[in-house]
Order: C-alpha cells, then sequence, then structure tokens
C-alpha cells in the first residue's frame, strides 16, 4: 500500500470508525505501557492509605487496602482486551469455518452442524458457564473453554446464512465451472464475501465478552483476586459505594469507554464495508 | 467423431409437491471446432442443460437421472469427481450471462483469469502473470499490464465479458459453454463479443455451445441450431435449413416474433404459455400452442426423426407448415 492509497482509504471511514479507532487505539497503547504511566504497583497494598478520595497523588484515589485504583485500571486493559480479544477471535474462526462449510456443502454435514447448534443454544448461555466454572473451578481458562463451546455459534449461523446466498452466485458458480477443488472455492473464493458481517458482529460481541467477564467476576466466577480484572474491581468496591464511589465507578466507566470505542468500530465498519446498519447491542 | 455426443440427458428437480422434468431426453451431436447454437425462451431448459454438461447441477434438488455425456471418448457421467474437476478447468469451460456477477469482486481480475494455469498446470505466479496477460490482451482488453491488477468493480460490463472469457479461455479448452454471452450487454457491445468467440475459435480450433434466447446472435455465429422446448430439442438443423424451412411449428413461431424494419411492422406472437413441465401429458408439449395441431397430437409421444438429411424435428406434421412459411 501505498501512503495515497492509505489517505483515500482513510477518507472513506465514516467519522464513528475515526473516533473509535482513535480511542481503542489510545487504550491499547494505554495498556501497553501501563507499567511506566504510574509510579505504583497493582498489588501492593498501602493500608495506611485506604479509601482515598481521588486528588493529585492518586487522580482515580485507592482502593479498601490502598492500592491505585488507576494504576489498577490501566493494568485491567491488559486483562480486560487479552480476555476480550481470545474470547471473540477464537470461536470467530472456527464458528466461521464450519458454518460456511455448512451453507456450501448442505447435505448431512450441514444437517449435523445444525442440530449440533441448536443444542449449544438451547442452554442459557449464563446458566451453562456457572456449571462448567462450578465443574472446573474458577478462573480465565475455565471462562475459556466455556465460552469457547458456545460463542462460535453465532458467527456459524452468520457464516451460513450469507454462504447460502454467496453459494448461488455466478462467480462460485464461475469457479467451479473452473474446476477448481472445493476447499479452494470456498475458502478463497466465497469465504472473503461471507466474513463482512461477522467481523461487524464480532466488535459487539468483543463488547459483550469483556461484559460476560465482568459480570463473572462481578459474581465472584471469574477472574480470582487480586488480579486488576475491571468487574473484579466493580465488585470489590460495592461494600463501599456509599464511601468510596470512586473504587467502582471509575473501572467502570473504563469498560464504558472501551465498550463504545469498540461499538463505534462496529458501526463505521458495517457502513465502510457497505452493510446494512445491523445493531446487535 | 464427435467432440461431444449427447445422448438421451434426462434431468429432474424434486421438489416436496412436484417432480419436473427439466431435461427430457436431449440428444445432439458437436464436432470439434463447430458451434451449435441453442434457443428457446426463458425456462426451456438450456441453462440446466450446461450445468449437467459439466456436473454442475446442485444435488438435491437437482438430479441427472438418465443418459450419457460422451466427451472425447469419455462417458463424463461416470468420472470420479477429480477427474471430472480437471475436465472442467482444462477441457470444457463455460461463461455467463452477466459478466458484473461472474468475477469476484474481493480479488484483482488478473488473478482471477490467470488462477486457473495456477491451479491446473502448476505455473509459478510469476509465469501465470506473464500468460495471463498474455490472455488478456489476447481478448482485447487495453493495456493488460495495468488493468492486471484492478478489481472487478472498476471495470465495465463489456470488459468483464472479455475478462470472463480469458478466464475461461486460460487453460485452453477444447469446448466452451457460452450460457447468454451477450444478453447483458448492450447491442454495439454485443457484436465485439460474438465477433470475438468466433476469432477465438477460429484459432484455436474449440467447439462452442452458445446459448441464446436471441435467434439473430444463433445466426450469426452458429453452425447447428437446437431449438429447445419444455425441456427437450425441438428441432435441430444446420442453421441454414432452420431459418429457411424450419420444420417444427415452435421455431417457425420464433421466427415469426422477430422484429423485422421491413413489411408491415406486425409481429406473429405465438399464442399462450409455456406448459407447465411438472404436468406434462404423453403428447407434444407445445401441441396447445401449436397453429396446426391435430387432436392426436396430444396424445400420441413425438420424439425428434429426421425428415432431411441432418434435419431434425420433434413434430407429427411438419409437411402442414409448407403454407405458413414467411
Amino acid at each position: 500500500m501505498t501512503a495515497i492509497a492509505i489517505r483515500d482509504e482513510l477518507a472513506r471511514w465514516p467519522a464513528s470508525l475515526k473516533i473509535g479507532a482513535t480511542f481503542f487505539l489510545l487504550i491499547v497503547v494505554t495498556g501497553l505501557f501501563a507499567p511506566w504511566l504510574t509510579p505504583y504497583d497493582p498489588y501492593t497494598q498501602d493500608l495506611a492509605g485506604f479509601l482515598q478520595p481521588p486528588s493529585w497523588r492518586h487522580p482515580f484515589g485507592t482502593d479498601h487496602v490502598g492500592r491505585d485504583v488507576l494504576t489498577r485500571v490501566l493494568h485491567g486493559i491488559r486483562i480486560d482486551l487479552q480476555i476480550g480479544f481470545i474470547t471473540t477471535y477464537v470461536p470467530m474462526t472456527y464458528g466461521l469455518l464450519l458454518g460456511a462449510l455448512s451453507g456450501y456443502l448442505g447435505g448431512w454435514f450441514d444437517t449435523l452442524m445444525m442440530r449440533l447448534l441448536d443444542v449449544a443454544v438451547a442452554f442459557p448461555f449464563l446458566v451453562l458457564i456457572i456449571v462448567i466454572i462450578a465443574i472446573l473451578g474458577p478462573g480465565v481458562h475455565t471462562i475459556y473453554i466455556a465460552v469457547f463451546l458456545l460463542a462460535w455459534t453465532m458467527y456459524a449461523r452468520l457464516a451460513r446464512a450469507e454462504m447460502l446466498v454467496e453459494r448461488g452466485k455466478d462467480y462460485v458458480l464461475a469457479a467451479r465451472t473452473l474446476g477448481y477443488p472445493t476447499s479452494r472455492v470456498v475458502f478463497r473464493h466465497a469465504m472473503p464475501n461471507v466474513i463482512n458481517s461477522s467481523i461487524v458482529f464480532s466488535m459487539a460481541d468483543f463488547v459483550l465478552n469483556i461484559l460476560l467477564v465482568s459480570s463473572l467476576s462481578f459474581l465472584g466466577l471469574g477472574v480470582p483476586p487480586p488480579l486488576p480484572e475491571w468487574g473484579a474491581m466493580v465488585a470489590e468496591g460495592r461494600d463501599f459505594i456509599f464511601d468510596a464511589w470512586w473504587i467502582s465507578t471509575l473501572p467502570g466507566l473504563a469498560i464504558v469507554v472501551t465498550g463504545a470505542s469498540l461499538s463505534l468500530i462496529g458501526d463505521g465498519l458495517a457502513h465502510r464495508l457497505g452493510q446494512r446498519q445491523r445493531s446487535f447491542l | 467423431m464427435a467432440l461431444l455426443e449427447v445422448r438421451g440427458l434426462c434431468t429432474e428437480f424434486r421438489t416436496p409437491d412436484a417432480v419436473i422434468p427439466a431435461n427430457a431426453g436431449v440428444s445432439f451431436n458437436l464436432d470439434a471446432g463447430r458451434t451449435l447454437g441453442i434457443v428457446g425462451e426463458s425456462g426451456s431448459g438450456k441453462s440446466v442443460l450446461c450445468r449437467a454438461l459439466l456436473g454442475l447441477i446442485q444435488s438435491p434438488p437437482g438430479f441427472v437421472t438418465a443418459g450419457e455425456i460422451v466427451f472425447d471418448g469419455r462417458d463424463l457421467r461416470h468420472l470420479d469427481e477429480t477427474t471430472l474437476r480437471r475436465v472442467r478447468g482444462t477441457a470444457i469451460a463455460m461463461i455467463f450471462q452477466n459478466p458484473m456477477s461472474g468475477l469476484n469482486p474481493v480479488w484483482p481480475v488478473g488473478d482471477q483469469i490467470s488462477e486457473g494455469l495456477r491451479v491446473h498446470r502448476g505455473l509459478s505466479p510469476s509465469a501465470a502473470r506473464a500468460r495471463g496477460i498474455a490472455m488478456m490482451r489476447q481478448v482485447g482488453i487495453p493495456s493488460p499490464e495495468v488493468r492486471y491488477d484492478e478489481y472487478p468493480h472498476q471495470w465495465s460490463g463489456g470488459m468483464l465479458q472479455r475478462a470472463m472469457i480469458a478466464m475461461a479461455m486460460a487453460c485452453e479448452p477444447k469446448l466452451l459453454l457460452a450460457d447468454e454471452p451477450t444478453t447483458a450487454l448492450d447491442v454495439t457491445i454485443q457484436d465485439q463479443i460474438l465477433a470475438l468467440l468466433v476469432e477465438l475459435q477460429e484459432r484455436t480450433g474449440m467447439a462452442m455451445i452458445l446459448v441464446s434466447h436471441d435467434m439473430a446472435v444463433i445466426a450469426e455465429t452458429s453452425d447447428h441450431v437446437a431449438v429447445m422446448y419444455a425441456g427437450r430439442m425441438v428441432e435441430v438443423a444446420p442453421t441454414a435449413a432452420a431459418f429457411r424451412t424450419p420444420r417444427h411449428p415452435y421455431t417457425l413461431g420464433l421466427l415469426q416474433s422477430i422484429p423485422r424494419a421491413a413489411g408491415d411492422g406486425r409481429l406473429t406472437p405465438i399464442p399462450g404459455q409455456p406448459p407447465n413441465l411438472a404436468r406434462l401429458g404423453d403428447g407434444c408439449p407445445f401441441a396447445d400452442r401449436c397453429a396446426v395441431a391435430s387432436p392426436e397430437c396430444r396424445t400420441r409421444p413425438v420424439a425428434l426423426r429426421e425428415i432431411d438429411p441432418g434435419h431434425w424435428t420433434a413434430c407429427h406434421f411438419p409437411e402442414r407448415l409448407a403454407g405458413l412459411q414467411a
């Protein structure tokens, strides 16, 4: 890509995509440099200076064991984005593959996939996750396993539905009349035309997954303390909400800002990719 | 020996309510280097025939239930999928009606033209590129070195149809199926594309099946004409004979419904509608719309028979047409 090509591409971005991408980039950079941005350690307790309100020394205040909330929020970026990324894009990868194959091949494979999918979505998501956590014990890995079992279904459905449309188009037929192997027809020709809606949805899914992990942490089923996960921090602060509003509110705000920037990206991508506007949230 | 011999090909589509015979016993021969024009109205089974020849009927709901497709001495219906795939890529190619949708929007045009060479011939990307650019030049795409890397949305319909032709011709097929190749294009471009096809045919010696509902297109390009109606061939003849002395009332009807500048300007349409394929009787499927039908036409089955040398018709009473000719 030349500089001109990049400039042309940027010119086509809608405002929501530019704003969302800028915010998200800022968040990512902040997360990368978190250890150097504040003089404090996210785990060191300072029992002499607990529940301090926001000040110049502690812009986000301190929590009930005297840890600097800003430092913990900044370190939380790493944890929450990592969890959000893995819980979104790992299931998306195989959800897309299975869904696209299902839609293209049809027949018994499609029937099998769709029944499997029905079984997976028949369970209430949170209940199933709580059951899996009850069996395997809380922790990030348990959340991954639970999400991997279920989250692919939405992508499989999207990819299958799009593939049913795509496979009837002339260019797919043309690829078949030219004698290309089925794998090439599906993955090289049809697939790139199938993934747009999934990419747009993945932005919303990313937000939902961060919220899910935060919710589970809030319930005590997610990330174990003392890891500075945002949801866990909100949960820790709830006993002090009337005396020290900052412990819960400011990590909560971090979730909101991250979620909003991802939603803006999703919205902008939907426009840029020529999709009709979708609202999943 | 003929390059392609089709014998009694039957294709049907099974829906929960009915079985629709889209091709009912289609037979024809095609010699190397020759062109067969297939005409017929929408739903007469032309496109289904092309797809069936390539083994590309979506199944279910479509099934090829009977017949032989002997191409180059091999019955394509009995080849395994891998062998058939190689035939599709290298020996038989096909181009479609709508060039706008026939190319993948996400890949550069040139890559798509040379893709077959990489897949089937194992050419390196740079060799395939050189060959692809040569192909583009052959089909009359200007400045191919630049346009190789452009995307389909940057091209016009006529240029895209040339690209489709280049794509189909890349591996030098012996047979090209052209399914309404000019229908989506405007008239001046139509002529250019047809001229290009004829020129390529002369240069490479390939055979061509040209499907169209436009009698003029067929007249311009084909050696033989096959007229399809209700999933069967009702008349097969050398082009000149079919146009001068049609021996089936449907062919005559088609010829009379072509607008002409000369004459009183009135068209003679064919009355009625094409029959519902799911509910055909035993008799001639055209009987209900035929000006010269007898009661027995509705009950007695018709088959193609040779009434003049090389001139076949599926009509019980072709002699009755003599008085009606325009």
